[in-house]
């Protein structure tokens, strides 16, 4: 391998199943942006014993069947492996150039109930609750990474100002679709957990559905951006998210 | 067709070989926590690898089959009997509608599989059977089963069926018939209480103190009472860190050994989160898995190293042996 693909990524093995594709050492967008050529490409181009991949903030894991990658035992797995990755690292970055990201809207409701934290975080930040939903709506979030639970998305990209600590005692229930703020992140929560996030508004939205084709609303690599809603606007487009 | 469920026993759940592909949107694999003793299940009942299986955990439920139906149960010996009479488990029995299936004290391992031939009648999500419980979605209903439960069978499979007639004569008073041939053991896995368990060394391996890179090779460890199916918590020395350093989360699997800030591992089962973001100290070899899904709390475990190209050819051994398995009970229902 030349010196300067060496520097762009790093390959190591997660398990005897499992090789995880490391670009960079940090969360920025410029890694992000290779993480998600990288899956895509993946995704688009299945190599022989491929299983899955899972993108995270500097990283693309690839899941394998050690069994069809050596061709029932023919080849060194990891070996094999390990070659096409690289074969495909160089195309995808050729061909992820300038590839825009999707933006999703997700409509939030900032009012009253929906937004029980609202109060909290404004008198935290020392701005108003309408100066906090302006900065929220005003900001686009990268979503780096889908973990935790199905379909919660890591964001990045929040105003340093909206950052409030967690709450000292987690709420033993969180309605889905909650909007929340954890330390310099903010979030939505898919399904109904506990959770420590200070709560400033409510999205109609499903974020996790089994029965769509892609289960989860937001993938890794889409860019969202928060648009304020009334109260009456949200109960109408919970029905029709609810609407079958 | 189908099973009453009687007893829903301590933690019954269908699974099959899990949820792939969904990974990315944090949706995790779930499946057999025992994926050697599910797969040979299916086998011996005749069905495809997909097809779902029960997971019966240290306590079995009770069950009583509404029409006759071919079975096979694998995995841990939790006493099962049929109609009060012992069976013998890793073969195929034919068994006569009204009976009923019960399980008594564990003798040996924590997870049996029972599978029947044609598989299940229910609905996948996401492309699979296997039970998600947190999220509350696939196998029946999303949630393990309960007393009153009735679950649909499909109609047995002709190599169920073919299989099953090399079990010929009578059901001699017997309300079952078992198959008089079962696969040689020599291809499970050295199923054993308090068993050490082959890893290779994982990402973060180096990045802890020198003492604890010789203590997790070292000495042995107490599976806690807090183990489930997520992960097993796991008690014994403390394991440390040289510095303290902030991950960055990424991908972790089933058999990654993680380790807290506060010292105490935790192995990564069947379901895992998708991502995480504490220091990866090893990872279970994919082919002793089977044996730690066996391992109830209580017993202890160890580690003993290998290297990534031993815990490879080890997996492609077991394929190998699996398709000698399955041309053997291809055989079976050819002759």
């Amino acid at each position: 391998m030349k010196q300067k693909d060496m520097q762009l990524f790093r390959l190591y093995p997660l398990g005897d199943s499992a090789i995880t594709v490391q670009f960079g050492d940090s969360i920025d967008e410029a890694t992000h942006t290779k993480v998600r050529a990288f899956s895509s490409y993946l995704d688009r181009h299945p190599f022989t014993g491929f299983r899955e991949q899972v993108p995270a903030f500097n990283t693309v894991t690839v899941y394998y069947d050690p069994w069809q990658a050596s061709e029932r035992g023919f080849y060194n797995p990891y070996t094999r492996v390990t070659e096409q990755l690289q074969h495909m690292l160089k195309v995808a970055r050729e061909n992820g150039k300038g590839t825009k990201p999707r933006v999703v809207e997700i409509p939030v409701c900032y009012n009253g109930s929906f937004g029980p934290d609202l109060e909290y975080v404004a008198r935290h930040t020392k701005l108003t609750p309408q100066e906090v939903i302006a900065s929220h709506t005003r900001g686009k979030y990268q979503v780096y990474m889908i973990g935790f639970a199905p379909g919660f998305p890591y964001l990045g990209g929040m105003a340093k100002k909206l950052a409030t600590p967690r709450k000292q005692n987690p709420r033993p229930r969180i309605p889905a679709g909650s909007v929340g703020i954890a330390g310099g992140q903010t979030g939505v929560y898919p399904i109904e957990t506990p959770g420590g996030w200070q709560l400033i508004g409510r999205t109609p939205l499903r974020l996790f559905d089994p029965n769509r084709e892609q289960p989860s609303l937001l993938q890794a690599g889409d860019q969202v951006k928060f648009v304020a809603i009334s109260e009456k606007e949200y109960w109408q487009r919970k029905e029709k998210s609810h609407g079958a | 067709m189908g099973l009453e469920i009687i007893k829903p026993g301590l933690l019954t759940t269908l699974q099959d070989k899990g949820r792939y592909r969904h990974q990315k949107e944090g949706i995790i694999t779930s499946g057999a926590m025992d994926t050697f003793a599910s797969r040979v299940a299916n086998m011996l009942a005749g069905n495809p690898e997909h097809e779902a299986v029960l997971e019966i955990t240290l306590l079995g439920p009770t069950i009583r089959f509404t029409e006759d139906q071919l079975i096979a149960l694998t995995g841990a010996d939790l006493s099962a009997e049929l109609n009060g009479e012992k069976l013998r488990l890793w073969r195929p029995f034919f068994v006569k509608s009204g009976s009923v299936l019960s399980f008594g004290a564990p003798q040996s391992g924590c997870r049996a599989y029972m599978a029947v031939s044609g598989g299940f009648d229910i609905p996948q999500v996401m492309g699979s059977y296997a039970t998600y419980l947190q999220a509350g979605i696939g196998g029946y209903q999303g949630r393990a089963l309960q007393a009153g439960d009735f679950i649909p069978c499909n109609s047995p499979t002709a190599t169920g069926i073919a299989l099953f007639s090399q079990a010929t004569g009578t059901t001699d008073g017997h309300d079952y018939l078992a198959a008089t041939w079962t696969p040689d053991p020599q291809f499970y896995p050295n199923y054993k209480p308090n068993p050490t368990l082959r890893a290779i060394k994982g990402p973060e391996f180096e990045l802890f103190s020198d003492t604890s890179q010789e203590q997790i090779w070292k000495e042995r460890f107490q599976v806690s009472s807090q183990s489930n199916r997520m992960g097993y918590r796991l008690q014994g020395v403390s394991l440390y860190l040289n510095e303290a350093t902030e991950l960055i989360s990424s991908a972790v699997t089933f058999g990654t050994v993680q380790v807290p800030p506060e010292g105490k591992p935790i192995v990564l089962m069947a379901d895992h989160q998708t991502t995480g973001g504490y220091p990866r100290i090893l990872q279970v070899v994919s082919v002793d898995l089977p044996i730690l899904a066996q391992v109830a709390p209580g017993q202890t475990i160890a580690f003993e190293e290998v290297s990534l190209e031993e815990a490879q050819q080890l997996y492609i051994r077991q394929e190998q042996n699996l398709t000698q398995l399955a041309h053997a009970i291809h055989l079976k229902h050819s002759k």
